[in-house]
């Protein structure tokens, strides 16, 4: 890791995808897309439905191969490996986020977070481990017996980040991961991604909503399969975000004690 | 992925679908358990008629004299005497592929002992007799050539006959009794024999010496043999052999010339035991293609939940795919839930086979043989069936695409 101002980590070279090529149904949904996002950024994707945001996150997420350009991520070309190589790929490299956490049912949290190191080989002892610490990471050190169904859409999808995290990857894939939440608790899952930002690791997030977007230190805009924007600033800070609302429920909570004991008082 | 750990991850997958996994065992479970039982029942009828004709004794020839004509009217096999004891020292002594040979004379009579009295079918015989029937002495001993040559009123007495005259387990050698008005003494007591595939008692019985019979009860010692030979070949590969030698024989010795039928008969009955032999292992091989028919409607039985399971878990696969799941994992993982279904069918397949392959011997006193490899041979064919009807779902769901089934409702 060489932090924020390293090298490039995904390179996306005139990147082409087209759908049934030869039929009548044919989609071009990405139409040359040329991006370099370095280490320890963190970036929103943003675009309508039908923009190619989608289809691009499947593309970083090496789900799927361009049709044509090159894709270079942590130094492999991906753009011509086999479907065995990209789940390597996939699991060494990348975390997924999803906007609908996709935790395995009627298993545990500490479970559900072993899941990559499984695929990796690992010995359960190391697995065990790994998972409780990354756990611990997203503050759910606590529940780890619990099953999905037994933890609140916030808890769900910090578990799902542990899992994401477990890895030690060098990019985090989330894809919508707040469009399942409420504000706050889509505040408190952000600023555990500018967290994760300020420790080295590569966040790249796919959104529709701006506020979301706010958060990255970099927007990219798709639309109709091309890139319409590339914007650097200075991020807002999900943290202090919450130490505001915070203070403001107090102030509310303060408020209604006076109310209350006026009504008392005039009783 | 460690062997154990995919095991682990299957059996936890079953283990959510408790009904629905136990279900779809059941049609391996029937399948293994009716191959055992119907082998067992097949291979039991298989033993019984081997058994049955062990106990007549393996490899044997029964030469019987030919018909008697008397004014046009002929009287079958054994009626007429044909036979000569020359023609059954001949045969004994001259014939390379036979062993042994003994003459078999036979006669209803009655026993008296004391107070006491049984009839019985008495055979006048020779030593080697014990030795074709498979028939030895248990308490006392048999008669010696000596007995033959001298005509000595001795008599060896069948189990069901001392029951009938000492009582149960009675000893009886050394005693006294009487066949007609002819004291013999009782020498020995032939060993239980059982019952004939026809339900006749074989140990209702009892032995004189040939000549001793031939005189005292057929009236007195001729040139012709009253009666039957018993022939037993050197092996049971040798049987026909000796029955074409003991043909040949006969009929050089009777100066029967091409054109003459022969003037005797004889019955091979390794042929029938062949010809028993044989519909048993037909009734064994239609029963276990029955069998074999239900096990493979088990097998499809998996083949359908797993297709099933498959399309309901898409996401799950998504999942694992997104995680690092290569094609392979996910076709081992859904191959081992299909074998780990389909074998422990077999197993519990097995137990059930058994205990009713049991409960039938019990309940309705059929003979039943469960065999090792017939438990090896369906436990091992109900795996087979686990991965043959295993391997399509599992490839299935190892060929999903991840974004699709990531996508999957």
């Amino acid at each position: 890791m060489t932090g924020a101002t390293g090298d490039t980590l995904i390179e996306l070279r005139d990147v082409h995808k087209i759908y049934g090529q030869g039929t009548e149904a044919e989609v071009h949904a990405l139409r040359g897309i040329t991006v370099a996002i370095t280490r320890g950024e963190f970036v929103a994707i943003m675009g309508t439905s039908g923009s190619g945001k989608s289809t691009l996150m499947n593309l970083l997420g090496c789900l799927d191969r361009p049709t044509s350009g090159s894709y270079h991520l942590a130094g492999r070309e991906i753009a011509r490996m086999s479907k065995g190589e990209l789940a390597e790929t996939r699991n060494e490299v990348l975390g997924f986020v999803f906007q609908n956490f996709n935790l395995l049912s009627r298993t545990s949290a500490l479970e559900n977070v072993e899941l990559p190191l499984i695929y990796r080989g690992e010995k359960s002892k190391v697995r065990k481990a790994r998972a409780k610490e990354s756990l611990e990471r997203v503050g759910l050190g606590q529940r780890m017996g619990h099953t999905p169904n037994q933890l609140s859409g916030g808890q769900q999808q910090r578990v799902a980040i542990a899992r994401a995290l477990v890895g030690k990857p060098e990019v985090l894939l989330a894809d919508e991961p707040t469009g399942n939440l409420d504000s706050r608790t889509s505040t408190e899952v952000m600023a555990l991604f500018q967290e994760l930002g300020e420790s080295g690791i590569t966040v790249v997030l796919v959104t529709h909503e701006p506020d979301i977007a706010e958060y990255a230190s970099r927007v990219l805009v798709v639309k109709d399969g091309v890139v319409v924007s590339d914007e650097r600033k200075t991020p807002k800070r999900a943290a202090d975000e919450l130490d505001r609302v915070s203070q403001g429920s107090a102030a509310i909570a303060a408020q209604l004690a006076r109310t209350k004991a006026e009504a008392e008082a005039a009783r | 992925m460690s062997p154990f750990q995919i095991l682990l991850v299957a059996m936890r997958a079953l283990w959510r679908n408790k009904l629905r996994s136990f279900l779809t065992t059941l049609g391996i479970i029937i399948g293994v358990g009716e191959v055992i039982s119907m082998m067992a029942i097949g291979a039991g009828a298989k033993a019984q008629v081997e058994s049955t004709f062990a106990a007549m004794g393996t490899n044997l020839l029964i030469v019987l004299p030919g018909a008697a004509n008397t004014s046009g009217q002929r009287g079958g096999f054994g009626s007429g005497q044909t036979i000569t004891w020359d023609d059954f020292s001949a045969i004994r002594d001259e014939v390379p592929t036979v062993k042994h040979a003994a003459p078999s004379l036979r006669s209803s009579q009655s026993i008296v002992a004391g107070e006491v009295n049984w009839t019985t079918s008495v055979t006048g015989t020779t030593p080697d007799y014990f030795d074709i029937r498979n028939w030895p002495v248990a308490s006392g001993s048999a008669f010696t050539q000596s007995d033959i040559d001298a005509g000595t009123k001795v008599i060896i007495l069948g189990q069901t006959v001392v029951e009938k005259l000492f009582g149960a387990n009675a000893d009886p050698v050394g005693q006294s009794v009487r066949v007609g008005t002819t004291p013999f003494n009782v020498i020995g007591v032939a060993a239980k024999k059982g019952q004939s595939a026809s339900g006749q008692d074989y140990d209702d019985t009892a032995f004189l010496p040939a000549t001793t019979f031939a005189q005292k009860i057929q009236g007195g010692l001729n040139r012709y043999l009253s009666g039957q030979i018993y022939v037993e070949a050197i092996s049971s590969d040798a049987t026909e052999r000796a029955e074409k030698d003991v043909t040949a024989l006969l009929r050089q010795r009777h100066h029967l010339t091409d054109r003459d039928d022969d003037d005797f008969s004889i019955r091979n009955l390794s042929e029938m035991a062949d010809s028993r032999q044989q519909s048993a292992d037909t009734m064994t091989a239609l029963l276990a293609s029955v069998a074999a028919v239900s096990l493979l409607v088990g097998g499809i039985g998996i083949m359908n939940i797993m297709l099933v399971s498959v399309t309901e878990r898409t996401r799950e696969i998504g999942v694992r795919m997104a995680l690092g799941a290569k094609p392979y994992n996910v076709l081992l993982q859904f191959l081992t839930e299909a074998l780990v279904l389909s074998m422990l069918g077999g197993l519990v397949g097995v137990i059930i086979g058994v205990g009713t392959a049991q409960w039938i011997a019990i309940r309705f006193g059929w003979a039943t043989l469960v065999q090792p490899q017939v438990i090896m041979l369906s436990f091992a064919f109900s795996a087979f069936v686990g991965v043959v009807f295993g391997v399509y779902p599992a490839r299935k769901a190892s060929q999903l695409d991840p974004i699709e089934a990531l996508r999957y409702e």
